[in-house]
């Protein structure tokens, strides 16, 4: 602590030790404060809330009584097989996508850091899906992979028979792959930053032993970057569970047949389409709570060393 | 000799991959925009060619959607949001980094755990209250309200004012500066370049958000583009019997704003900026 700091310090000290050195800061503070306050500590306790209550929209001067539940809006989610349905779907989804975000982003961050003739022009087509919104991209997805898209057309006799889109099957996976190709410049990005991290000299060193360009990926890249790749599974894990405009739009609602529902999407169609805030409030505490022991083995397991 | 061949091999392998991944990604771009150009777009191989173009189908989604009212919309939510993210962000990313006050380590905490709360498990409670209770259904406060500040930007902006010498806030703290004005006239003009990387970043979320306007809008004049596209292929996709020329030139018309400022700003969209935030 500098010499200032200190006598301004005995100058005020009873309002230092109430309020801080700085009781400016609290002013400059309080916006973000009582926002987090309002759009977000208050609506998740309201979450929380209405998910043990028996809840359901009325005029906002209207009294109602909302009786208290216990767990009964849990137990209707968990045993309502469409419900179960969408997490199952969710991680069919998470089994594709994060494999394929994590691999394919390390690989092309990797070759991307080396010296490479139009590193500009590869960087801008990495990234530009991620900066275009989904709407825009799901029109032009929907048109490759309709029956007569171009897609099929390619592929001749062996394209898939119901089509991609409306295939129980074959739905969820390429809701997976439009997701991946969707958000791969965001995780390319990061991995660009950790590599900046990575010491040059291990990789001398493991070129100096002989080591091939794929053994020194293995042996000093991956290793190099674990902790961003802990952050790039969280960040995936929590990208999926928030999965809703694809399903909605690319398969129509979820379909075929609810095969690509995702939990979010069952939120909206029960909370606001049918009106039963309280079964999709408790959606979204399980789903909530599921993303956060995922992500807390997922730390545990990558970080070990 | 054998090590440099390899390397070389090695070298032409790496550009292989790349340019024949980099053509996989830009594939979906290209077909959106020859598409949007031609009067029935087709599926085969030939309707890969752009041939035959007319601006047909984008005078086909602006007869069923009100292109430029949607635009307008777009352009005030997104406006509304960085504006937000930038003034209250930038306030309480100084405060976290440069000073010292009662709360301020909660406050921090707080901010770390946000980051992983999704929000859609919050979009129930928020329309109950932004919807329900306050009526602003149908409002550009309503839709702005939830993204005025993000808390990523919060942690971001904190980043940057904690890479600057501290000498430079004693210095001016001891010439009676107080400390609104030393964010504007010191603080700020250092990280100026960081924060057209955090505009741009912001722009983004909203402009292409679907879920959130989706939901607090149900008058169409009040629509964000995203929205009232969406509405179109979920409405018309169905009936129409040929729909995708005035979807692709819609999706065009989405995707060109926020194409073009990155592809024009791309050198502020770098990994050092971001990788100051996420590595923390």
């Amino acid at each position: 602590m500098s010499t200032v700091q200190s006598a301004q310090k005995t100058r005020r000290p009873r309002r230092a030790a109430l309020l801080g050195r700085h009781p400016v800061g609290i002013l400059l503070a309080a916006p973000y404060a009582v926002f987090l306050a309002a759009i977000f500590a208050y609506p998740l306790g309201l979450a929380v809330w209405i998910s043990f209550h028996d809840y359901f929209f009325a005029a906002p001067t209207a009294t109602v009584d909302r009786p208290f539940v216990g767990f009964e809006n849990y137990t209707a989610v968990l045993s309502d097989p469409e419900v179960r349905q969408s997490f199952l779907n969710v991680s069919k989804f998470l089994i594709i996508n994060v494999p394929l975000t994590v691999a394919l982003s390390l690989v092309l961050a990797t070759a991307l850091n080396s010296a490479i003739r139009g590193r500009t022009f590869l960087r801008i087509s990495y990234y530009v899906p991620y900066v275009t919104a989904s709407v825009a991209l799901v029109g032009v997805w929907l048109f490759l992979f309709s029956s007569g898209g171009l897609v099929n057309e390619v592929l001749g006799p062996l394209a898939p028979d119901p089509s991609w889109l409306v295939n129980s099957g074959l739905a969820m996976p390429v809701i997976a792959v439009f997701v991946t190709w969707k958000q791969l410049g965001f995780f390319i990005l990061l991995y660009l930053a950790a590599l900046q991290a990575v010491p040059k000299e291990l990789y001398e060193s493991a070129s100096m032993d002989g080591a091939s360009a794929v053994r020194s990926f293995w042996h000093v890249t991956v290793p190099g970057v674990r902790q961003a790749t802990t952050v790039v599974v969280i960040l995936a894990i929590i990208t999926g569970a928030n999965l809703f405009t694809e399903p909605y739009l690319l398969t129509n609602g979820g379909g075929p047949n609810g095969a690509s529902t995702s939990p979010v999407l069952l939120m909206y169609q029960k909370g606001i389409e049918q009106g039963s805030p309280d079964t999709a409030s408790a959606i979204g505490v399980i789903l909530v709570i599921g993303v956060l022991l995922i992500s807390l083995v997922n730390r545990k397991l990558l970080e070990r060393d | 000799m054998a090590q440099a061949s390899r390397q070389r091999g090695g070298t032409v392998m790496r550009h292989l991959v790349l340019y024949l991944g980099a053509a996989l990604f830009l594939f979906p771009f290209y077909y959106m925009l020859v598409g949007s150009l031609k009067k029935d777009p087709e599926t085969s191989l030939r309707g890969l060619l752009p041939t035959g173009l007319t601006l047909d189908n984008y005078s086909q989604i602006n007869g069923r959607v009100d292109l430029l009212q949607s635009l307008i919309n777009s352009g005030i939510f997104t406006g509304g949001v960085i504006l937000g993210t930038l003034v209250l962000g930038v306030l309480a990313g100084y405060a976290l980094a440069r000073l010292h006050f009662r709360g301020q380590g909660t406050l921090f905490a707080v901010m770390l755990l946000v980051q992983i709360i999704p929000f859609q498990l919050l979009i129930i409670p928020i329309y109950v209250m932004i919807v329900r209770t306050y009526g602003l259904a149908d409002s550009y406060l309503g839709m702005i309200v939830p993204f005025a500040i993000n808390s990523t930007a919060v942690f971001i902006f904190r980043q940057f004012f904690l890479q600057l010498p501290e000498d430079l806030f004693s210095a001016a703290r001891l010439d009676g500066a107080g400390e609104l004005r030393i964010l504007w006239s010191i603080a700020l003009p250092l990280v100026r370049p960081a924060l057209l990387t955090a505009v741009l970043l912001t722009f983004i979320g909203p402009w292409n958000e679907f879920l959130w306007p989706f939901l607090v809008t149900k008058e169409s004049d009040m629509q964000p583009l995203a929205v009232s596209l969406a509405n179109y292929i979920s409405n018309i996709a169905g009936r129409a019997s040929n729909p995708y020329g005035a979807i692709l030139a819609g999706a065009v018309v989405l995707a060109a704003p926020a194409v073009a400022l990155f592809v024009a700003f791309q050198r502020h969209f770098t990994s050092s900026d971001l990788g100051s935030g996420v590595k923390g």
